[in-house]
């Protein structure tokens, strides 16, 4: 059916959620955590069970986007009732359903445990992952599921499309974004309403939007949870800006490692033109847009905007110098407005709530929330979503509840391979735009990887090194030969080679990448370099003159022994070792054999009793 | 060929969607076939170098055959810091072979990838698109051992 009018898409919308709110419902995670975790097994076994009770019809079951908390999954939580079961097998459902779904009692096993108390907690908002967070972009992810528009709809999803074309000029949206002090969440933070206002302006009667869903930085994933739990918020966006800008063509380029977001945006578009909110004259007015998806062949460089254009008219993905901006010669040199997932993701709440509230989340400068996925060296990793303005100390110690077992959390990588490291020093720092790009790093797109004290900081700089050096798409020179020697120094500091010159020529190398570089990745390449240098430097220099990996990472600088008081004789490393270089008798303590060990660590691994020691 | 014309006859032989084109070559070879690539230029007008060039840079293109088994050990930030590495180490040990390089007996293709996007899970490997969390040096020797071992023929009454 077509949706015409917004009285139309109002009925439709109380007859959806009135159907909604009349039977319990069961969500089960279907985010790629808890995927790879088994939850694909669990939701097909609440329909058996249901059917088998006779509770088909009563209940209803959903595979929804990701509920955020991957460390715990399969999440699964239960509606009306509100209560959320974590780590649940197939072989719990059984009980889930006649216990909790048919007779109300809870099972006290499957439920999140407070760490200080112990006490365990019913609902989702108790767990202090949840407590702190603002779910505001995230608000429908874990709630609907992402394959049937109707979920969007019901839960007055398009609202805000079907009153911009009715009732507002495209003047007035840009000036509602722009009041609502709205930045790209993708790196940089442009302000996205003076983004639009450029594009408008733009000659032209052919005119693009594109939503840029590479989201190359390793660690991130926050656009492909939204792409793949609501990706009606992103296309209602993607709408509504075009509209703005004058657009009658749009693109989501999606990486093709993310097979499930192009799928799920795949049916989302499909129905979106079923309902009429893509084609010709949507919501009846002269408004007519359609969305096509491009699919990324992997390369980092396609997240820089120019790079992204030459990938989607099918050239290998190179940027060029701008400007021209974008929003000037873009696709096919048309005007072309460039904006990435969740910010696409934010436009429709904007207009559904006004940018007035929007301007009150956040801080002065940095206005609402921001996605982050949060991972390493932390206890509970997955998708938060905080408003502007909490300190990282907020961030990792209460979302992320602090430490792994025994360890000390000592820094975050923030903002990929364009971002960098910050200490721990520096944690109360507030997470806005400009304090992360002061202290030397940025906000990037959302990656945040929390590293402790196992964890080297020449190490980390060696690995983005080695990335970028990969990466780079080779058009210049400072980038493509810059990082390549800054990894072979930074190597050879990690395999005990390098000298104190090394480190000067290293520093000043990465001054010049930064300054002479022709595109945004390349001139932030040195930031991981620069900013372990800024707040690690001890690290370094122990590398270098006593040849130590104080963090015990570095293969050629460490030992692997084992404490004799603390071995127990178990036997347990002796088979796996690969070279046969641990002997010993059961019971008596076990001696690794320097000359055959090939650091490998799978000793260390093994190992139930800490005895064996990085030395 | 004739899938290959398929491919090509499905983007209507556009230039512009000669990426799309590449990467359904690839899906379904699970390669980039030198005579598919020598179609595609002919048939779509574009120098073979052209084609080369994208098949080279883009990370999902590859130019040798994979194997049966197609391992990918994950290389993100997250992996990274838990052990990745010493992963891509013990396969090479298992499999006698080095990154992007297939056993001699065709069984296994082992590569890096540069983050799936499921860093909760950290260390990940994918062996065959499917996701195993969480990754040991001892589990996936395991893993492989149990792949290793003949299929058998038909399932046991």
């Amino acid at each position: 059916m077509k949706i015409r009018t917004l009285e139309q898409l109002r009925a439709l919308e109380h007859e959806l959620r009135a159907a909604r709110d009349r039977k319990p419902c069961v969500r089960v995670c279907g985010g790629t955590g808890c995927r790879a975790r088994g939850s694909e097994d669990v939701f097909g076994r609440f329909r058996v069970v249901l059917e088998n009770e006779g509770l088909a019809d009563a209940v209803e079951v959903k595979f929804t986007g990701c509920h955020g908390l991957c460390e715990r999954g399969p999440l699964v939580s239960l509606a009306p009732h509100g209560i959320f079961y974590q780590s649940v097998e197939a072989g719990d459902v059984p009980a889930i359903v006649t216990e909790t779904l048919a007779r109300g009692v809870v099972i006290e096993r499957l439920l999140a445990q407070d760490p200080i108390t112990g006490k365990r907690v019913r609902q989702e908002q108790e767990i202090p992952f949840y407590r702190r967070q603002q779910r505001i972009v995230l608000r429908f992810n874990g709630v609907i599921d992402p394959t049937d528009i109707r979920e969007y709809i019901a839960l007055g999803g398009y609202r805000a499309l079907g009153d911009v074309l009715t009732h507002k000029t495209p003047e007035e949206v840009i000036e509602i974004i722009e009041r609502s002090g709205l930045r790209g969440r993708g790196g940089a933070g442009f302000p996205t309403g003076r983004k639009w206002r450029l594009a408008r302006a733009a000659p032209g009667s052919i005119k693009y939007v594109i939503c840029n869903g590479d989201e190359g930085d390793p660690g991130a994933f926050m656009d492909r949870s939204l792409l793949e739990g609501n990706p009606h918020s992103v296309i209602e966006g993607m709408i509504i800006g075009a509209y703005a800008v004058g657009a009658t063509r749009g693109i989501i380029y999606v990486r093709e490692e993310y097979p499930l977001a192009v799928r799920t945006l795949q049916i989302a578009l499909a129905q979106a033109r079923e309902y009429g909110f893509l084609g010709e004259a949507i919501f009846d007015s002269a408004f007519s847009f359609d969305i096509e998806i491009v699919r990324g062949a992997g390369a980092f460089v396609a997240g820089e905007e120019t790079a992204l254009i030459a990938a989607v008219e099918g050239r290998v993905s190179e940027p060029r110098q701008r400007p021209p901006y974008p929003v000037q010669r873009g696709v096919w040199g048309h005007p072309t407005v460039i904006n990435n997932v969740e910010t696409w993701a934010n436009v429709p709440i904007i207009l559904e709530r006004g940018p007035e509230w929007f301007a009150r989340l956040g801080t002065a400068t940095s206005k609402g929330t921001k996605i982050f996925s949060l991972v390493g060296k932390v206890a509970n990793t997955g998708l938060v979503e905080i408003p502007m303005g909490m300190t990282l100390r907020e961030l990792v110690e209460e979302i992320g509840g602090g430490a792994l077992p025994q360890r000390e959390i000592k820094a975050v990588q923030i903002g990929g391979p364009s971002g960098g490291c910050l200490p721990k020093a520096l944690f109360d720092l507030p997470i806005d735009y400009e304090s992360l790009t002061e202290a030397g790093a940025m906000m990037g797109s959302g990656g945040l990887i929390v590293m402790d004290d196992r964890t080297c900081m020449v190490d980390v700089a060696r690995y983005f090194m080695d990335f970028l050096r990969d990466e780079s798409c080779g058009k210049c020179l400072p980038c493509r030969e810059g990082t390549q020697r800054m990894y072979e120094l930074l190597t050879a500091m990690c395999e005990g080679r390098a000298t104190d010159a090394d480190l000067d020529v290293l520093e000043e190398l990465a001054q010049v990448v930064k300054e002479t570089s022709l595109c945004g990745l390349g001139q932030t390449a040195p930031n991981p370099v620069l900013t372990t240098l800024r707040y690690f430097r001890s690290e370094y220099e122990a590398h270098i003159r006593q040849k130590r990996c104080p963090a015990g990472v570095c293969k050629a600088l460490i030992r692997y022994v084992i404490n004799a008081e603390r071995c127990t004789g178990c036997v347990a490393c002796v088979q796996p070792c690969p070279q046969h270089a641990i002997s010993g008798q059961l019971k008596q303590p076990h001696v690794i054999d320097p000359e055959r060990c090939i650091k490998c660590g799978i000793c260390y691994e093994v190992c139930q009793f800490g005895a064996v020691e990085i030395v | 060929m004739r899938e290959i014309e398929a491919i090509i006859e499905r983007y209507g032989a556009q230039r512009r969607h000669v990426i799309s084109m590449l990467q359904d070559i690839q899906a379904r070879f699970h390669y980039l076939p030198k005579d598919a690539l020598m179609e595609v230029a002919a048939r779509v007008r574009i120098p073979l170098i052209d084609l080369y060039s994208i098949a080279t840079f883009y990370n999902c293109f590859s130019l040798l055959p994979r194997g049966e088994h197609v391992i990918k050990v994950c290389l993100g930030t997250a992996c990274h810091l838990k052990g990745g590495t010493r992963l891509v180490e013990a396969l090479e040990r298992e499999l006698g072979v080095r990154e992007g390089e297939m056993t001699p007996d065709g069984r296994f293709s082992f590569e890096t990838v540069r983050c799936v996007g499921a860093c909760a899970l950290a260390p990940l490997v994918l062996i065959d698109e499917r996701y195993y969390p969480k990754m040991t040096q001892r589990k996936l020797t395991q893993v492989l051992a149990r792949l290793r071992r003949p299929q058998p023929a038909a399932e046991a009454g």
